[in-house]
């Protein structure tokens, strides 16, 4: 679904701390799959998240989406794949203070323009799907880590992304909530989504879930399991 | 373009949320905003009425008045001058005025003393201006009397008073007979304060000045073009003077808006980043802040408009009318004409709603063009 040649991610350039967060990756990420990135931090795993989701571009190399060359494309065009294909799960679930959960979780619909009718029975499901309805009025700061993280998948897949992009998902949640979103996730992988994530979490990268864990040092893709 | 409205009402929809999330700091915001546009708009509107109302009161007035000057001050118009005026040609109609200025001791105030070209009093009464029935507690048939500059007691009738319509320029006015002025004044007969002319035609008002000024050498010809000018400029100096004053508060409503518009908190900016990295377009984004700042300004716009109307029209603009309205210790009273200019209202639009839109929009901007992986390094 996605590859990626020889991809140079430098911050900093032409500068006298000049870094390169990536070094020469070659990859190819399956569709259907759960793919993880494990690695130290600073190994580069959220780098290279933010350049599969077209949150950034690389210094170096070529991203292909489909066989389609991506990499060169001006931010409009990124911002609509990242719109329509990509759904985010943050590691701080980044939501919008203030908003309620439902409010937050049709935000990613707003410039789609789809009829709002269609948009709220989409997130109701969803709300529905991880069992969260009963607080879609609720404002997002009041809900519990678990929570917010729910709430944080339901606008990942409100505008029904191919591909979840989830960086260190499980960081912030106890044993139980990170067993919860294992669950979660395997339910999306049942539904025939491609799933990439970043983490360093045993509970995540040895979970029958992923089907595949690279792993990352020094920019560098090292290992493959 | 139903996508395009669809879009619209969303971005609309997440503004008014973002509004009410920051409450205070909005409604603060909004507070000042409407205050500036309510003084600016108070003052622009009043003046603007005032000065419509002086024209329209001045309307009537005769198009020459010629006075005749003695070592450059006003003096009476001896006999003699009305024929030597009545040869001119172009003059259609001149009659000798006799008013005078008469001091008050017991006001403190100055009024003015005229007699009027029709229906004058009868011997023995007077007909007095709003602010002096006010300031004397005067009403019909009481009797008044006022000490001459000769020393000497006069006592007169009130047969009645002026209209509140015309105060703006009869707010201390006392009307009286030819005979009781010129013996209240001790003014000789057959001499006159000034003399009025009529013009047939207004293209001949200024040749008739010429004329004047060539046959009698030592008079003073004041055209009414000349009195509107003087009014408007009155009114064009007080309103500078206000708005002057207002400068500072202008200049601290632009800190304020400046440092509240683009003064964006991390918060803010982090919201930015999210609604970037989940896939708003930057356009979106600012369009989205664009639709947020137009709803303040806006409603401050109009809100202040709207109150700055009615304190002008409804409560005589009580707020400024020692500054714009007083020119003398009697203050005049009256009701304006409501009066809204298109101009005006465009100007005082531009100069509060657009330099805040432009705040807004810069840093939001500067802002929503970051690149949305910064979401992903908070």
């Amino acid at each position: 679904m996605i590859e990626l040649s020889g991809i140079r991610k430098a911050f900093n350039q032409g500068h006298d701390n000049e870094y390169w967060a990536l070094d020469g990756i070659d990859l190819s990420i399956e569709a259907n799959k759960v793919t993880a990135l494990r690695g130290p931090s600073g190994s580069g795993k959220t780098t290279l998240l933010t350049i599969v989701g077209c949150l950034a571009r690389p210094t170096e190399g070529r991203v292909r989406l489909e066989g389609e060359d991506i990499s060169g494309l001006p931010e409009r065009f990124l911002t609509e794949i990242r719109r329509k294909r990509f759904g985010f799960i943050f590691q701080q679930f980044n939501l919008i203070k203030g908003l309620s959960a439902l409010d937050n979780i049709i935000l990613p619909a707003y410039p789609t323009g789809r009829p709002r009718r269609e948009v709220l029975d989409r997130a109701e499901e969803l709300l529905a799907g991880l069992k969260l309805g009963h607080r879609r009025h609720a404002k997002v700061e009041w809900l519990s880590g678990g929570e917010q993280q729910r709430v944080a998948i339901c606008r990942a897949l409100i505008n029904d992304p191919e591909l979840v992009i989830a960086d260190e998902p499980t960081a912030n949640l106890d044993t139980h909530l990170a067993s919860e979103f294992m669950g979660i996730l395997e339910g999306l992988a049942d539904q025939g989504r491609t799933i990439l994530l970043t983490s360093h979490d045993p509970l995540v990268v040895e979970s029958d879930v992923v089907q595949r864990v690279i792993d990352m040092r020094d920019g560098k893709l090292i290992h493959e399991h | 373009m139903k996508l395009w409205l669809a879009k619209q009402r969303y971005l609309i929809d997440f503004t008014l949320a973002s509004l009410a999330r920051r409450k205070t700091r909005n409604l603060g915001l909004l507070l000042v905003y409407t205050v500036l546009v309510f003084m600016l708009a108070s003052v622009t509107l009043y003046t603007h009425a005032l000065r419509q109302e002086a024209a329209r009161v001045l309307a009537a007035s005769p198009e020459v008045i010629v006075q005749r000057m003695v070592a450059g001050r006003h003096d009476l118009i001896p006999p003699g001058y009305m024929e030597k005026i009545g040869r001119i040609r172009g003059v259609q109609k001149m009659e000798g005025r006799l008013w005078g200025y008469y001091y008050d001791a017991v006001t403190k105030a100055n009024y003015t003393f005229m007699v009027p070209a029709e229906n004058p009093p009868a011997a023995g009464e007077i007909v007095v201006g709003p602010a002096l029935e006010r300031s004397r507690g005067l009403a019909k048939n009481n009797g008044i009397s006022f000490r001459s500059y000769s020393g000497k007691l006069h006592t007169f009738i009130v047969a009645d008073v002026l209209p509140q319509a015309s105060e703006l320029v009869s707010a201390d006015l006392v009307l009286m007979s030819e005979q009781n002025f010129r013996a209240f004044f001790d003014y000789p007969a057959g001499h006159y304060t000034d003399i009025a002319l009529s013009v047939a035609n207004p293209q001949e008002v200024r040749n008739v000045a010429v004329k004047l000024a060539a046959a009698l050498p030592d008079a003073r010809p004041i055209l009414r073009d000349e009195v509107l000018r003087t009014y408007a400029s009155i009114y064009d100096w007080r309103e500078g003077i206000v708005l002057a004053l207002l400068s500072a508060a202008i200049l601290a409503f632009g800190i304020l808006a400046w440092e509240k518009a683009s003064g964006l908190s991390a918060e803010e900016k982090r919201e930015i980043g999210i609604l970037k990295a989940i896939g708003w377009e930057t356009g979106d984004v600012i369009k989205m802040k664009f639709w947020e700042g137009l709803l303040i300004s806006l409603t401050a716009f109009l809100v202040g408009f709207v109150a700055a109307y009615v304190h002008v029209f409804h409560f005589a603009a009580s707020l400024f009318e020692p500054v714009l309205k007083g020119w003398a210790v009697l203050y005049p009273r009256f009701q304006l004409t409501p009066h809204i200019d298109g101009l005006q209202v465009a100007t005082l639009f531009f100069f509060t709603v657009v330099p805040y839109a432009a705040a807004v929009l810069v840093p939001i901007w500067k802002a929503a063009i970051t690149d949305p992986d910064s979401v992903m390094r908070s």
